[in-house]
C-alpha cells in the first residue's frame, strides 16, 4: 500500500493521486560569480535541485536523506510551496502546490511542519497552552469553549508533563520543545506531517522518545510523514521508504530495508558504511567533500569521489531509472548485492 | 587491549565540581594509560564536558575539588595559571564540539597555527610557516598553501574540524581531549574525522579522551568506555565488557537506545534526568530505574568490581545495588 512511485506508472491500487508529486523539479537560485569585483554584478545559475522526480503516497512515510548541500532544505521549501521551482513541476494532490496554497487555508491545514529548530519556531512569550491553541483558533478547529480541553488533550498526546500548558518554552528541555512544536503541527489535524531533522541534536534517550512517539502518532492517525534526517538509523526506524540526495538529486530510492541492505549506488553504500556500529572498525572514508554545485563534476556529479567511478562516468550524466521492485538509482554501474558488500569491506 | 600495570598518565582521584549549590560532578575517579582512548559517554548534563574543561582548567565560575595527577606534571588542578600555560597546547590540548566558534574569525586559519607553534614550540616565522603546511597536509587539508590565508568563515564545518585538529596537535600533546569533535558534521566527514584523530595520536603515541554520545561510535573508537550519569560515574571498564557484559541498567538502557540500520524497537527511558535541585539521596538514576529496589532511593551504590577477583580498580566497574 505504502509506494512512492518513480516513474509516472501509479499502481491500480491507488485511485487517488499521490499526496506529492515532483516532475523534473528544478530551482536554480541566481548567485553572486566567484571572484566577481566589487562593484561587477555577475551573477551564476546555482541548481539546488536538478532533475528530482519524487512521488508521496498517501499513508507513505519517506525519509529524506543527505548530507548538507544536498538541496533537502530546498526540496521541503518546494514541497511547502514557500518557493516556487523554477523549473518542472511540484503538485500536491494532483494541482500545483503553489496554487493550492493560494487558495485558502486547506493546504496549510492538511500539510503541518515541524521545523529543525524547534526553539526558534515558537514565541518566546507565549506559554505552551497559547502556543497550541494558537493554530486551533486559526483553523477554526474546535469550538472556543473546548479549546482549553483540546490543548490538554495534545499535551497529553505528545508526552507533555500536564502542567506545561502554563510553562514558556524557555523553561523547557530540549526534547520537550520539540514535543510542542509536534503538538502544535498537530493541532490542525493534518494528514501530512512534514519534519526537518526533528530529532537530531538531542540525546539519545529522548531522540528514542520522539521516536517512538512519531512512530505511534504516524500509525494511529494514519499521518503521510516526509522526514529529512542525515541519520541512516532514524530512517530505517521510522520510514517505510527512503530518497537519497547528493548534489540537488536523487540518486537512490525506493523502500528503506531493501535499499539499506543491498545499497545500489555507490553513494548510499558510502553513506550507509559511515554510519556508525558497534565494533566494526570505522571504514575508509570517502574521499574529500561534496563539491560546490557552481562547479560540478562533468558526467556523474558523484563521479569525483566515486570508488567504483569508471570512464564513461564522467562523461554521461546518468538519470534515476528502475532498479528492481519500487527501487530506482541514478547510476551507470549499479552495485549488485554482491558488489556492496566489497565495497563495504573495504 | 592496553597493559593496565604501565603507569598511568592520567589519574582523577575523586574530581568533583561545585557550581551555587549544585554539585554537577560527583567524585570521579578514572585513569588513562599511556596510548589509550577512553570515551566519556551519558546523555546532556551528565558531567562529560565538564570533566574535559574542568583538565584543561577552563571551567569558570566552579569550585573543583580532588585531583588530576597528570605524568610528568603532577596535580593538573593545583597548578598555577602561569604553569598552566605552559601545559596547555603542548602536553594537554583539546579539540572543542563547534570548530566554527572555537576557531577566531578574524584570523586567518594559517596564523592560528603559526600563532600556536611559535609561542609554544619558539620556532622561526618561517619554520613555523613550513610546519603549518606539513600539519594542515597531515590531517588531510586540500591545497594546504591556499588554505593557509582562508579564514574559519570560508571553510566548510569538517574542513574547520580539521584546522582545530591540526592545532590540537601542532605541538605533539601527551593527552588530547576531544569533546564531541564530531557532533556537528555529516556522517562521512565524521568517519573522516574520527579516523583522522586515531591515526594522529596513535602514530604519537598520544592518549586520548573522547566526550561522545554515541555508544556505537565509542565502540568503534575507544579503548575503554566510562558511563556518566548525572555528575557520577556508573559504570566504567573496556569498551566490550561495558557494551556486552554491563551491568548497570543505565548502560544497559543508553545501548538500548542506539539507532543502528536496521534497528526496528526502541526500548524510550521514561522521564529525564533529574534536576540538581531535585537529585535523590540515593542512587541518582533510581528515580528512572526499572530495576530500582526500596534500597535505592536512599542509599547510594558505590563503584565495585564486576568480578570477583578483578585486577585492580582499572578494570570493569558498577554502580548499582541490584545490577542486570
Amino acid at each position: 500500500m505504502i509506494m512512492s512511485q518513480i516513474q509516472t506508472k501509479r499502481p491500480a491500487t491507488a485511485p487517488n493521486p499521490p499526496v506529492f508529486e515532483l516532475i523534473e523539479v528544478e530551482q536554480e537560485f541566481s548567485v553572486p560569480k566567484p571572484g566577481r569585483g566589487l562593484f561587477n554584478r555577475d551573477t551564476v545559475g546555482l541548481k539546488a535541485l536538478d532533475g528530482v522526480r519524487l512521488s508521496i503516497a498517501q499513508g507513505a512515510s519517506l525519509a529524506l536523506v543527505g548530507e548538507s548541500g544536498s538541496g533537502k532544505s530546498t526540496l521541503l521549501r518546494v514541497l511547502l510551496g514557500l518557493d516556487a521551482p523554477s523549473g518542472g513541476r511540484a503538485l500536491y494532490r494532483g494541482r500545483p502546490i503553489r496554487e493550492a496554497r493560494a487558495r485558502g487555508t486547506g493546504f496549510a491545514r492538511d500539510v503541518a511542519m515541524v521545523y529543525q529548530d524547534a526553539r526558534g519556531s515558537l514565541d518566546p512569550r507565549m506559554t505552551v497552552g497559547q502556543l497550541i491553541a494558537e493554530p486551533l483558533r486559526h483553523f477554526n478547529i474546535v469550538k472556543k469553549g473546548e479549546e482549553a480541553a483540546r490543548v490538554a488533550q495534545l499535551i497529553d498526546r505528545v508526552g507533555l508533563p500536564t502542567d506545561a500548558a502554563s510553562r514558556y518554552p524557555s523553561g523547557l528541555s530540549g526534547g520537550q520543545v520539540r514535543r510542542v512544536a509536534i503538538a502544535r503541527a498537530l493541532a490542525s489535524e493534518p494528514s501530512v506531517l512534514v519534519a526537518d531533522e526533528a530529532v537530531s541534536g538531542l540525546d539519545v534517550s529522548t531522540q528514542a522518545q520522539l521516536l517512538t512517539l512519531l512512530r505511534s502518532l504516524q500509525r494511529d492517525m494514519g499521518l503521510t510523514l516526509v522526514f529529512i534526517t542525515h541519520d541512516l538509523g532514524v530512517a530505517s526506524y521510522l520510514c517505510e521508504e527512503i530518497a537519497i540526495m547528493y548534489l540537488g538529486r536523487i540518486v537512490e530510492t525506493g523502500p528503506t530495508d531493501a535499499v539499506l541492505d543491498a545499497p545500489a549506488h555507490p553513494y548510499s553504500a558510502a553513506l550507509r558504511a559511515a554510519a556508525p556500529r558497534f565494533f566494526e572498525p570505522i571504514p575508509e572514508p570517502l574521499p574529500g567533500e561534496i563539491p560546490s554545485p557552481l562547479d560540478l563534476p562533468k558526467g556523474c556529479r558523484f563521479s569525483s569521489r566515486c570508488p567504483a567511478a569508471q570512464e564513461d562516468c564522467r562523461l554521461r550524466d546518468p538519470q534515476l531509472g528502475q532498479q528492481g521492485a519500487g527501487r530506482a538509482v541514478a547510476c551507470l554501474h549499479p552495485l549488485t548485492s554482491t558488489g556492496a558488500q566489497a565495497s563495504e569491506n573495504r | 587491549m592496553k597493559d593496565m600495570a604501565s603507569n598511568p598518565i592520567l589519574s582523577l582521584r575523586d574530581l568533583s565540581v561545585h557550581r551555587g549549590t549544585a554539585k554537577i560532578l560527583d567524585r570521579v575517579n578514572l585513569s588513562l594509560a599511556e596510548g589509550e582512548t577512553l570515551a566519556l559517554v551519558g546523555e546532556s548534563g551528565a558531567g562529560k564536558s565538564t570533566i574535559a574543561t574542568a583538565l584543561m582548567r577552563l571551567l569558570d565560575g566552579a569550585k573543583v575539588e580532588g585531583s588530576a595527577e597528570m605524568e610528568g606534571a603532577g596535580d593538573l588542578l593545583a597548578l598555577s595559571e602561569r604553569q598552566m600555560v605552559k601545559l596547555r597546547g603542548r602536553r594537554l590540548s583539546m579539540i572543542f564540539q563547534d570548530a566554527g566558534s572555537a576557531l577566531n574569525p578574524s584570523y586567518t586559519v594559517g596564523r592560528q597555527l603559526i600563532t600556536v607553534l611559535r609561542r609554544n614550540l619558539g620556532l622561526s616565522k618561517a619554520e613555523a610557516r613550513t610546519r603549518a603546511v606539513e600539519l594542515f597536509t597531515s590531517v588531510g587539508i586540500n591545497d594546504p598553501e591556499g588554505r593557509m590565508s582562508a579564514y574559519p568563515h570560508q571553510l566548510s564545518g569538517g574542513m574547520q574540524q580539521r584546522v582545530m585538529v591540526a592545532i590540537a596537535l601542532a605541538c605533539n600533546p601527551d593527552l588530547l581531549l576531544a569533546d564531541e569533535p564530531t557532533s556537528a558534521l555529516d556522517v562521512t566527514i565524521q568517519a573522516q574525522i574520527v579516523r583522522l584523530i586515531l591515526a594522529q595520536t596513535k602514530s604519537r603515541g598520544a592518549s586520548c579522551i573522547f566526550v561522545l554520545h554515541d555508544l556505537a561510535l565509542a565502540s568503534q573508537s575507544c579503548d575503554r568506555i566510562v558511563v556518566l550519569y548525572a555528575g557520577q560515574v556508573v559504570e566504567s571498564g573496556p569498551a566490550r565488557d561495558i557494551l556486552e557484559y554491563h551491568r548497570h541498567p543505565y548502560t544497559k538502557q543508553l545501548k538500548s537506545c542506539v539507532l543502528e540500520i536496521g534497528t526496528k524497537e526502541v526500548t524510550a527511558p521514561e522521564g529525564t534526568v533529574p534536576p540538581h535541585s531535585e537529585m535523590p539521596v540515593g542512587c541518582r538514576f533510581a528515580t528512572r530505574c526499572p530495576r530500582a529496589l526500596p534500597r535505592c532511593a536512599g542509599e547510594a551504590p558505590p563503584l565495585q568490581p564486576a568480578r570477583a577477583g578483578a585486577d585492580g580498580p582499572l578494570d570493569h566497574q558498577f554502580a548499582c545495588w541490584n545490577p542486570e
